[in-house]
């Protein structure tokens, strides 16, 4: 008996150990299942793919065929400041417009009050370089690739990809006036080159709180304003800039893009 | 009594099948690093090497249903017989005879590759399937429809089991096989690697000649063991039909514009045509380049472009006996080897 009873001891003191050696201590207590939701908006108006018609503020009229962009780390901190990171490995998101359900991005975090969000917009670069064992789900180059937010040539996730129809574009080879922005660049492996991974901290106080409990699902309520990839501190033009990829510019895009997020509400 | 010969003779053949079943086993030694090479890149603690894996990649690589039409294979573009490039064309050609824009390099001692492709796009051999597999002027066809095709197809299942533990076929292991036969493709039994290994016949008295030049004129790029310091650099053959900036399109960085990888010099005699997009023909066409047809540009390797001299200077005599040098790191026994061809299945 004694025997186990400092076994006991020992491993709660492993226990101890290994969770003081974490960078923030993590609310302890039962998790439950927080919901946050990707609400793809432009300007004043709900987001319709392809049939929506939208001016931005170099006065040019386009529509909207595809949006996706990667939802990573996600971290939540409570009132009283305490944070938690949700595990890695369950920690990578697709949102797609064209895929309701990949706008709601199940986590789970210990029960709490949480006023503060962070995520990354995009895909870290350690994780980025990962063996290809270890990126699975929305990260596995072997499937991302054909939702198409992988660069082969390049080793790399698009982080965010929006692509449309404009009068103001050229006429591609394919006979349509398309523009094409595929955002990446985690920052290079063998040489540095351009990052656009962004780390975004939504303060919830205002539009509410998330109170995650038990048996309910708190549901984080974001409005993703995608117009801000055109009017931000960069005024963008389609006509200028029909086809943005890995390229310097696409990081006076991220830039611009990088306010796109406000908390709407909270749903508890 | 009297059946005991044939009792013995029958044991004996037991034995001797077993002991020839055994030597199969071991007949594949796994991956062996060259005496005369350094530590390999390649993480082989990430992807242990077995047989089974081996011959899986093997079959992968010169598997047509990864194309999107079942016509094209690894193997067409990469051909053994050529130190696996695509001999005899510029730019290789794919699926719907498709051109692309570079030459096919040589696939061998990939395990010592710091990055793959002419640009350096590349940084893991393990992704490097997915670019071919899903480039439309090369096997035009999907990751997802390729799994579904193995998934369906009846020996694949049972190869996957072999050398994963279970007939699950997923991408990550689809990658993993076919890295474990490329890693396998080591090239180091040229006469200059056994020269250097003191395993047979000294260098001629030519050949020591140009070995001499070769390390004051070539070497500074073209690194032994592997002919390569695996960096990025403008060669000075200035500008191609496409326009290709090489390291650059990854990078961003201008100083890489028009830099490629430095290559391999080994087994020239199989790879020709020359440069990243093939445009020269033979050894003494690089060599006329490298000595007169040197073009300056900004991002000219200074090496090339020594007290503000274009080129580097080699006399007939010299270039005779460079090339006599150059000749000795072909190697026969790596374009002949049976367990990388195609029939070897
Ligand atoms: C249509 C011809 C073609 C096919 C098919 C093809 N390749 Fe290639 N391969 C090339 C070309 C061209 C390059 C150089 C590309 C570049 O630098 O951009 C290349 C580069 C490579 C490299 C990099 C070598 C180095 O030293 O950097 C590897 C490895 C490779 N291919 C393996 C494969 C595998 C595996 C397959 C089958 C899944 C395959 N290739 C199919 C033409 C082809
Ligand atoms: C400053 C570095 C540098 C030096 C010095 C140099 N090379 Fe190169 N070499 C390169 C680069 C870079 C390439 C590839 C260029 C390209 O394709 O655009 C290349 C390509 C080649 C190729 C073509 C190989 C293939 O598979 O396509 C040969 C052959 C070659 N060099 C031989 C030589 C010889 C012989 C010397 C010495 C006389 C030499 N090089 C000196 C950098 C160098």
């Amino acid at each position: 008996m004694k025997r186990i009873l400092t076994l006991i001891g020992i491993a709660t003191f492993i226990m101890a150990c290994s969770k003081e050696s974490n960078p923030a201590p993590a609310p302890t207590g039962e998790k439950a299942t927080l919901s946050i939701q990707f609400d793809n908006i432009i300007g004043s108006k709900n987001l319709q793919l392809n049939t929506g018609n939208y001016t931005n503020a170099a006065g040019e009229q386009f529509s909207i065929s595809k949006l996706q962009y990667y939802i990573s780390n996600i971290r939540v901190k409570t009132t009283a400041g305490v944070e938690f990171v949700v595990p890695q490995d369950s920690s990578y998101f697709l949102v797609n417009e064209a895929e309701p359900a990949s706008q709601f991005l199940k986590v789970r975090v210990p029960e709490g009050d949480y006023a503060t969000l962070t995520f990354v917009l995009g895909v870290d670069s350690l994780r980025s370089t990962m063996d290809i064992s270890k990126r699975t789900g929305a990260l596995d180059p072997s499937s991302g690739m054909d939702a198409g937010m992988y660069w082969g040539w390049n080793s790399g996730y698009i982080f965010f990809k929006m692509e449309g129809l404009s009068a103001a574009a050229p006429v591609d080879p394919s006979g349509q006036n398309k523009f094409r922005y595929h955002i990446g660049g985690f920052g290079g492996y063998s040489a540095p080159t351009l990052n656009n991974i962004k780390t975004i901290v939504i303060d919830l106080t205002a539009g509410g709180i998330a109170r995650v409990r038990k048996g309910r699902e708190a549901n984080i309520h974001i409005m993703t304003d995608v117009m801000k990839l055109f009017n931000g501190g960069t005024m963008v033009s389609i006509a200028a800039h029909p086809t943005v990829m890995f390229s310097d510019y696409s990081v006076l895009i991220a830039n611009n893009y990088t306010s796109m997020f406000t908390h709407d509400h909270t749903e508890n | 009594m009297k059946h005991r010969p044939i009792l013995v003779g029958a044991l004996l053949v037991v034995v001797i099948y077993g002991c020839s079943k055994a030597d199969d086993v071991m007949s594949f030694m796994g991956f062996r690093k060259p005496a005369n090479f350094g530590a390999p890149v390649y993480k082989l603690e990430n992807n242990d090497i077995t047989q089974a894996g081996f011959e899986l990649g093997r079959k992968l690589f010169y598997e047509p249903r990864l194309s999107r039409n079942n016509t094209i294979s690894c193997g067409d573009c990469h051909i053994q017989t050529s130190a696996f490039t695509h001999h005899g064309h510029d730019v290789s050609h794919g699926i719907d005879d498709r051109l692309g824009s570079r030459n096919s390099p040589p696939i061998m001692n990939m395990a010592w590759s710091q990055t793959f492709m002419w640009d350096g796009g590349v940084f893991d051999l393990d992704l490097q399937p997915i670019v071919p597999i899903t480039n439309p002027v090369e096997m035009d066809e999907t990751m997802a429809n390729v799994l579904e095709k193995l998934r369906a197809h009846p020996q694949y299942p049972a190869l996957f089991k072999k050398a994963f533990g279970t007939s699950e076929i997923t991408g990550p292991r689809m990658m993993k096989a076919m890295s474990q036969f490329m890693v396998m493709l080591v090239s180091a039994n040229s006469r200059y690697d056994s020269v250097v290994r003191q395993q047979g016949p000294a260098f001629t008295p030519d050949e020591q000649a140009g070995y001499v030049i070769f390390k004051s004129k070539c070497s500074n790029c073209h690194q032994e063991p592997l002919f390569t310091d695996n960096s990025f650099r403008n060669n000075g053959i200035g500008v191609g039909y496409n326009d290709d900036q090489g390291r650059y399109t990854t990078t961003l960085n201008p100083a890489d514009k028009y830099c490629f990888k430095v290559p391999s010099l080994r087994n020239l005699a199989y790879t020709a045509p020359y440069m990243h997009d093939g445009r020269l023909l033979t050894l003494d066409a690089v060599l006329d380049h490298y000595t007169h047809e040197m073009q300056d540009m900004p991002t000219l390797d200074p090496l090339l472009k020594q007290n503000s001299t274009l080129g580097i200077a080699v006399t007939t005599t010299e270039r005779g006996l460079l090339l006599s040098f150059l000749n000795t790191l072909n190697d026969k026994h790596f374009i002949t080897d049976k367990r990388f061809s195609e029939q070897a299945q």
